[in-house]
């Protein structure tokens, strides 16, 4: 949809951005706010679908593997996963803010809240880092490139230790970094839209009569905050 | 910058509903308190429950995002429609290729460790 000034009235600042923003295909801006949430919405539905595949590579490997999937989880570390799930809530408690923020005319506390919730996904990012270096430090790759070292060998927990290294462990480590990378994307993408959404609040596109953007942001974000919720217990407790 | 008059900050386009902040924090509040929940039940030994007990929290916890925090609760009911559907046929993907690979993989495995000729 063209964020360009278009037909009613000059463009500027002065003109309220319900006239400015309503794009010329439709009769007013109710129709345009439906019409995008149905788009957004059957968006969000492919997405689901789309990392179902994933989950269903998660399911028959877990089944048919079930020893490997108890041996592997111990290399995860859950606190770490349990800091990144407090983060994603935080970050869509600001999300939903914010489009609270926009529907109320709230300039500062959108700009504020558009600013948290791209800190917060900046930190799971951080966090995320931590957790892959660490990793792949070690020697725990995807496939058959996973060969741990002794150093996070000896990090197991001693009934684990006696065992033999499983010969199949990065099948599990290729379904890890398949789902948090693929989950790791979106996060990314969703930071470049809410860099977008900053420049745009700052600019002062946002009013009670035009917000789809950050409502449409939002509900990408809250979906994105979603999947990580079904794969922290799925991959770092089992 | 230019702030716009509270006149059309009170009143937001009709057709919207705006969440108040006790919703907000007590979504968020019931969703911090799962993740714990969901914690713990990994520390007890449930066997093959473990995973039950799992996503039945993270489905819950899922459905609290979407009733409250992308207002579904509030929303056209065909937004619901399309969520719903989406999430059915990625459970249906999943069940139907569990019932494949559990039906066939005892007779795989058999296959392999007795080492039966091919055609045989």
């Amino acid at each position: 949809m063209s964020s360009h000034a278009h037909g009613h009235g000059a463009p500027g600042v002065a003109t309220p951005p319900e006239e400015r923003f309503l794009a010329h295909h439709f009769a007013d801006m109710e129709s345009q706010l439906q019409t995008s949430k149905l788009g957004l919405w059957l968006f969000l539905g492919s997405e689901v679908l789309f990392f179902g595949g994933l989950f269903v590579a998660y399911g028959v490997y877990r089944a048919n593997h079930h020893a490997l999937f108890q041996y592997a989880h111990h290399f995860l570390d859950w606190r770490m996963g349990a800091l990144n799930t407090v983060v994603l809530v935080g970050s869509s408690v600001s999300a939903a803010w914010s489009v609270r923020c926009a529907q109320l005319g709230q300039r500062r506390g959108l700009r504020l809240s558009l600013l948290l919730t791209l800190l917060l996904a900046g930190m799971f990012l951080v966090v995320k880092y931590f957790e892959y270096s660490h990793k792949l430090h070690n020697g725990i790759a995807w496939g058959a490139a996973c060969k741990p070292s002794a150093e996070i060998l000896a990090s197991l927990p001693p009934s684990l230790q006696a065992l033999p290294v499983p010969k199949d462990l990065g099948t599990f480590f290729s379904i890890y970094y398949l789902m948090t990378g693929l989950h790791g994307i979106h996060v990314v993408v969703g930071m470049g839209l809410y860099v977008w959404l900053i420049a745009r609040a700052g600019r002062g596109d946002f009013a009670p009569g035009y917000y789809v953007p950050v409502d449409a942001v939002a509900l990408y974000w809250h979906l994105v905050d979603m999947i990580w919720i079904f794969l922290f217990p799925l991959l770092y407790l089992i | 910058m230019i702030e716009h008059t509270p006149s059309s900050a009170a009143s937001p386009e009709h057709g919207t509903h705006v969440m108040p902040p006790s919703v907000l924090l007590g979504t968020a509040a019931a969703l911090m308190a799962l993740t714990v929940i969901t914690v713990a039940s990994s520390r007890v030994d449930l066997g093959e429950w473990n995973v039950v007990v799992a996503l039945a929290i993270a489905s819950t916890k899922a459905a609290l995002v979407a009733l409250f925090f992308m207002h579904l609760k509030y929303e056209n009911r065909f937004q619901l429609v399309v969520l719903v559907s989406a999430a059915l046929f990625a459970a249906l993907f999943v069940a139907f290729v569990m019932f494949d690979t559990i039906q066939y993989q005892p007779d795989i495995r058999a296959a392999e460790t007795q080492a039966v000729p091919r055609g045989s």
